[in-house]
């Protein structure tokens, strides 16, 4: 950076550079807590025959329908601090609001339904049968998840991750009402893009920003297909 | 029976369909479920594995209930340990041939060790697939190793569900001779189903029938083959009788092997078995013909003297002729005559004749095995 304005436009900002690891962590941290939970509620819609199983599935599908600023205004009422979640969770010491843990959490949600649909999608594709012979090999409930269910279902996991991780990316509406935009905590991508917008001689930073986005989706869709095949060979189809 | 290793009784309602069954199955060799396509075969082979619970009844496998209405049992499939062979092998895709023999063998811990990796490998000839993956495998290998993962899991008894059915008859002829060898080698009691005559005949020592949901029969295989009343069998444009021999000679110069059966001899083509060996020979009934007169001056070599033990009608309006053997009153060959042919000779119950028999099947033989003289 000698000054030349040409550089000057391609480089971040220390700020802009706070946005971008911020969204990483945001998402990998939103993946890390979602994906497991994502494959569980998948679980028990794919296989589940248990009372209140429409309503477990509206539920983790509603962010999919929903405004996200409702979401991140529902976020606000349970895990604010005077919210029942919230409470609980701040004489613990917890806080999400306005937090870099909080806009995970928002945009978790909004991307739990993606989640959940890739994982449903290849559990049931998991052939019952092979799960029976497991079965009859003497292998128990857990131990056939863990060995049948769960390896042959993995391409729809992975792609539930990277599919997940990129939602979170992109999430505005939740993150922005439920954990508000400050930079280097909230700030992700979006937000940054949108701060940029709104300031006069934004215009530079906010297509750094978009350009930026645009190479991160790509990446993770490039990932995502060349994991997917892998994962396929691997499971033997 | 009283030392059977399975015994069975079960009662289950199915929509319309009814299934009551009660057999058994002896602790060593194959018993065979045969039956047309919906007879309740399968359902009786998932009730026994725990993938379908009776209404009523009970199971128990060497003395223990795996399931028993009254006493409220009802063992989990996992830990019934009954190896399972599907009809599609079902191997784990994302595992390789060895990984999925070795499935089973890994949750049998705790159980005794019978049979080992290398053993199952070398009797079903699967050693060079082992490091492959199930979609490089032919139908016929899948099978295989489907066999063997269930034998590895150390059951007490091996379920068999049309494990040929799924494949082309070149396919079954080349998986027939392992089951076989599995047979002899592995000491556990096998259940056996399907609607196949030729495997029945082939590898069943003990035969239950069933029809329309019940067990229309049951007992040693000659002893139900034999048993004109049943439709299944007798009606059949293959109906055979099934002789329990013993090879007494061989004649190489000739090019036949010496069969006794009580005292009767039976020529066959040459065997490949030793002097003693118990084989099975298989007569078609419609390859015996009757004669009231001793034959003279005919190709066929086996002409036995027999007697006319009874006589049924068929639907097919031809008449089966069961004729005890006169050299062993207990084997009997059956024969399918014309009631005009009946008439003609005065054929009745008690009538001293002679059978001749024109082809006899044993496996071993050259030229032609016991599946090959059957429709199916």
């Amino acid at each position: 950076m000698n000054g030349d304005a040409a550089d000057m436009q391609l480089a971040l900002s220390p700020e802009e550079t706070a946005a971008v690891w911020t969204s990483l962590e945001v998402g990998l941290r939103a993946v890390a807590v979602g994906l497991p939970l994502a494959v569980l509620t998948a679980l028990m819609l794919v296989r589940g025959r248990f009372p209140g199983r429409s309503v477990l599935n509206a539920a983790a599908h509603a962010p999919l329908v929903l405004p996200p600023v409702v979401v991140g205004y529902l976020l606000l009422l349970a895990f604010g601090v005077n919210g029942p979640i919230g409470r609980l969770l701040d004489q613990a010491g917890v806080r999400l609001v306005f937090t870099s843990a909080g806009a995970s959490l928002a945009a978790g949600v909004m991307a739990f339904p993606l989640m959940v649909r890739a994982v449903a999608l290849s559990l049931d594709a998991v052939d019952p049968k092979l799960e029976e012979a497991a079965r009859s090999l003497g292998a128990g409930g857990l131990d056939r998840f863990c060995s049948i269910t769960l390896p042959l279902s993995a391409p729809g996991v992975l792609a539930a991750a990277i599919v997940g991780f990129a939602a979170c990316l992109g999430e505005f509406g939740a993150v922005i009402t439920f954990a508000a935009n400050v930079p280097g905590q909230t700030q992700t991508l979006p937000l940054a893009i949108y701060a940029a917008l709104q300031s006069p001689d934004g215009d530079a930073a906010a297509m750094r920003l978009a350009g930026l986005s645009f190479a991160i989706a790509l990446v993770a869709l490039f990932a995502s297909e060349i994991v997917a095949r892998r994962a396929g060979r691997w499971i033997g189809r | 029976m009283s030392e059977a290793a399975l015994t069975v009784r079960a009662e289950k309602a199915l929509g319309a369909f009814r299934l009551d069954a009660e057999f058994e199955a002896a602790p060593k060799g194959v018993t065979a479920l045969f039956g047309a396509s919906g007879a309740g075969k399968s359902t009786v082979l998932a009730a026994v594995a725990g993938a379908l619970r009776p209404d009523r009844g009970r199971i128990a496998l060497n003395g223990r209930a795996l399931f028993d209405a009254e006493a409220g049992i009802d063992l989990p499939m996992e830990r019934r340990a009954i190896g399972w062979v599907f009809q599609d092998a079902r191997l784990f895709p994302h595992l390789s041939v060895a990984a999925n023999l070795r499935y089973g063998l890994q949750r049998a811990r705790g159980r005794a060790l019978r049979v080992g990796i290398d053993e199952v490998a070398a009797v079903l000839g699967v050693e060079a697939l082992l490091e492959r993956r199930p979609r490089d495998l032919s139908g016929g290998e899948r099978q295989r190793v489907s066999m063997g993962r269930a034998l590895l899991s150390q059951p007490d008894l091996l379920l068999m569900d049309e494990p040929l059915s799924a494949l082309d008859a070149l396919r079954k002829s080349e998986i027939l001779p392992f089951l076989e060898r599995l047979k002899a080698t592995f000491d556990l009691p096998i259940l056996y189903v399907t609607h196949s005559f030729a495997e029945v005949t082939r590898l069943a020592d003990r035969l239950v029938v069933m029809d329309g949901g019940k067990v229309v029969a049951q007992g040693p295989l000659a002893a139900v083959l034999a048993r004109p009343d049943l439709p299944l069998l007798a009606g059949r444009s293959d109906a055979a009788s099934a002789l329990e021999a013993v090879v007494a000679s061989h004649d190489p110069a000739r090019g036949l092997t010496h069969l006794r059966v009580g005292d009767a001899e039976l020529l066959t083509p040459s065997l490949d078995k030793p002097e003693g060996a118990a084989v099975r020979a298989l007569v078609l009934a419609r390859d015996v013909l009757i004669a009231v007169e001793e034959p003279r001056g005919l190709s066929a070599r086996n002409v036995l003297a027999a007697r006319i033990a009874r006589l049924d009608p068929r639907a097919d309006g031809t008449v089966l002729a069961s004729l005890a053997l006169s050299g062993a009153p207990d084997a009997v060959v059956l024969s399918a005559v014309t009631r005009d042919a009946v008439e003609a000779l005065s054929l009745a119950p008690g009538l001293a004749v002679w059978a001749v028999v024109k082809s006899v099947a044993v496996e071993g033989a050259r030229g032609g095995g016991l599946l090959s003289a059957l429709d199916d």
